[in-house]
């Protein structure tokens, strides 16, 4: 497990990887880019026993202030990964928002009210932390090639494959995959050689990002201002990150010049405004950005999977980018898995598509909503933004309409070919496709989590069987498909059994007989009120693909 | 389903309260009322489905002749 942060990720080097001698072997999986994504799905893979040759054309991990806020669900991932206790330790946790006009406070959100969870809703933490632990974590698995100045620069479908043209300091050579997954940021060189593109609007504003390091009293939340009296006209937002920095966006509007507003002359008096005069800090880091929402029609190309900001772009508002290029890492990772190992047939790997790009649908219209409130395209959207913000100070249904940002929630793949539609009748949220609720439980007389305790591969969550369904469980096989049984349930021989203290029942509305399959990525797959064994086989076929029509 | 028969008992006195409502206001300033006023009534109603019908009816017959700020692109 990755527990250190005494390494300045931003800084670090990385050894320029000699360039093979010979590539003779094809490999099951290239992954183009050592992004968030890239790093997050070679882990998922290596630590599943698939070998992964992961390129990247720099030596470097990132730098700057880009991706900074990390939502409850990727941490969950990350904790699969294992590197979540890593990224929660330095970063900052916060669940609470608050929603400025003018000089005063309309609105205030709490995105976690609930106790009982192991993370908080956001951790604030620079994208260099994230991809240092991601790469810590990386390097201590046998099965993952990381090569550091390989850069893709061509790439040729071939029959049941991929060849790609990798350019080194040393020369360049050809390095062949089975599945190459294209993580290769918002300007894939990958989507490009392929004669792909990503289609969809841009915004027609600026914003300054300036991060400071200073102490200051500000509370752990998301502080957003519309109109700010510090910053007139303009939206503004705060956030707390690690190491006492903290991040202001400053709306500039479309008129502004960016070389012009990153110089320091020009940023220090923006801070300066918002912070007061006597303030001290040091500002870290200045760039001008605009933004745009975008995706490719279609996320597989054959043997190529787009996967992050390569696959799809959002505004930055509502934390939407790296969170959902995490969940597709995670989404393709066990697919690939399960069509390598021959447990899952080709068409599985559709289903990639199909949920992530209804998740990317998903964000773009969130994003997209978030941005059409913050910059309005016309004089009327202004108006009706403006009487919103003014209503919401003693109106609650305007509260409601302003919009600053809706953050980053994973998707639920309700309608996705994966799940077996409920029989029983339930209630609550974790409906086939919804990600899996997390929930404290103990384990051998040990706190743990029950997401901790359902694995990477599939599971099957049994609540307070009966005597003769725990018989059932017991004679129950999978055939060659792994399957974990959790009885949530006192000891019983033979099973992994944890206690629940009331929350994990509630949360899956769960009553004796009970069961849950989840999928290796923690989504709901199927649910019923009693176990049957011929139920669950047809579920868990369906849930690798089988039931698909090619 | 969005009305539009009659269904404001005393037509004339909500009429006379809605111009009197934008009385000795500039242009700018009833663009913020009727603002103000559409979300009011929005919430009102309660029923998107009717809001829908009510936006589309509104719009019927208006050929678009401005435009928004946003940029088509390809990456």
């Amino acid at each position: 497990m990755v527990m250190a942060a005494s390494i300045d990720y931003e800084a670090l080097r990385l050894p320029a990887t000699p360039r093979p001698d010979a590539e003779t072997q094809r490999h099951p999986v290239v992954i183009a880019g050592a992004g968030p994504i890239g790093l997050a799905a070679a882990i998922d893979l290596a630590q599943n026993g698939v070998d992964v040759v992961l390129v990247d054309d720099d030596d470097r991990l990132s730098t700057g202030s880009r991706a900074i806020c990390f939502a409850k669900r990727t941490l969950e991932i990350f904790d699969r990964l294992g590197c979540g206790e890593a990224m929660v330790r330095q970063g900052v946790g916060w669940s609470k928002g608050r929603v400025f006009h003018r000089d005063g406070q309309i609105y205030e959100f709490d995105l976690l009210p609930e106790q009982g969870h192991r993370r908080p809703a956001f951790i604030n933490l620079q994208q260099y932390y994230v991809e240092g632990f991601l790469y810590e974590r990386a390097k201590a698995l046998p099965r993952l090639d990381m090569r550091w100045r390989h850069r893709v620069a061509g790439v040729k479908i071939e029959g049941e494959g991929v060849t790609l043209d990798i350019e080194t300091p040393e020369g360049g050579y050809a390095l062949k995959a089975r599945y190459l997954v294209a993580a290769d940021g918002s300007r894939s060189f990958v989507r490009k050689a392929l004669g792909l593109e990503s289609h969809g609007q841009t915004f027609r504003d600026r914003f300054l990002i300036a991060d400071v390091r200073m102490e200051a009293d500000f509370p752990a939340e998301r502080w957003f201002w519309f109109d700010a009296p510090f910053h007139p006209g303009q939206s503004t937002l705060l956030h707390r990150q690690a190491d006492n920095v903290w991040r202001i966006d400053f709306q500039l509007g479309w008129d502004a010049d960016p070389q012009v507003e990153r110089q320091p002359e020009r940023v220090l008096p923006r801070v300066r405004a918002l912070l007061g005069k006597e303030a001290k800090f040091e500002l870290v880091w200045a760039s001008v950005y605009t933004f745009s929402c975008l995706r490719m029609e279609s996320f597989r190309c054959g043997p190529v999977f787009f996967a992050g900001d390569s696959a799809h772009g959002v505004s930055p508002f509502g934390a939407r980018g790296a969170n959902s290029g995490v969940q597709d890492a995670e989404n393709l990772a066990w697919k690939l898995r399960f069509v390598l190992r021959g447990q899952a047939p080709e068409a599985l790997l559709d289903t990639y598509g199909v949920e992530r790009e209804f998740a990317a649908d998903e964000n773009i219209k969130n994003s997209t909503r978030s941005t059409d409130f913050i910059t309005p395209k016309s004089e009327i959207s202004r108006q009706f933004r403006d009487a919103t913000l003014e209503l919401a100070r003693d109106c609650g249904f305007a509260r409601q309409l302003v919009n600053s940002g809706r953050l980053s929630k994973p998707s639920v793949y309700a309608s996705s070919p994966l799940n077996t539609p409920d029989e029983d009748a339930f209630a609550g949220a974790l409906i086939p496709g919804a990600p899996c609720a997390d929930a404290p439980i103990s384990r051998d007389g040990r706190d743990d989590w029950l997401l901790s305790v359902s694995g990477d591969d599939f599971a099957l969550l049994a609540f307070s069987p009966s005597p003769s369904q725990i018989e059932a469980l017991r004679a129950f096989s999978s055939g060659e498909i792994a399957l974990k049984i959790v009885l949530i349930a006192p000891k019983t021989a033979g099973f992994v059994c944890v206690a629940d203290d009331g929350l994990a029942a509630a949360r899956f509305d769960a009553r004796p007989g009970t069961t849950y399959l989840l999928r290796p990525d923690q989504h709901v797959a199927a649910r019923w009120r009693r176990f049957d064994a011929a139920k669950v086989d047809a579920a868990l076929r369906r849930a690798v693909g089988e039931a698909i029509r090619c | 389903m969005l009305k539009l028969d009659p269904n404001i008992p005393e037509p004339d006195d909500f009429y006379e309260a809605l111009i009197k409502a934008h009385r000795g206001l500039s242009a700018e300033q009833s663009g913020r009322v009727n603002a103000k006023l559409i979300l009011l009534l929005a919430n009102q109603i309660g029923d998107l489905d009717i809001l829908r019908e009510a936006l589309a009816k509104a719009r019927e017959g208006v050929e678009p002749a401005g435009q928004d700020a946003t940029l088509e692109i390809v990456a």
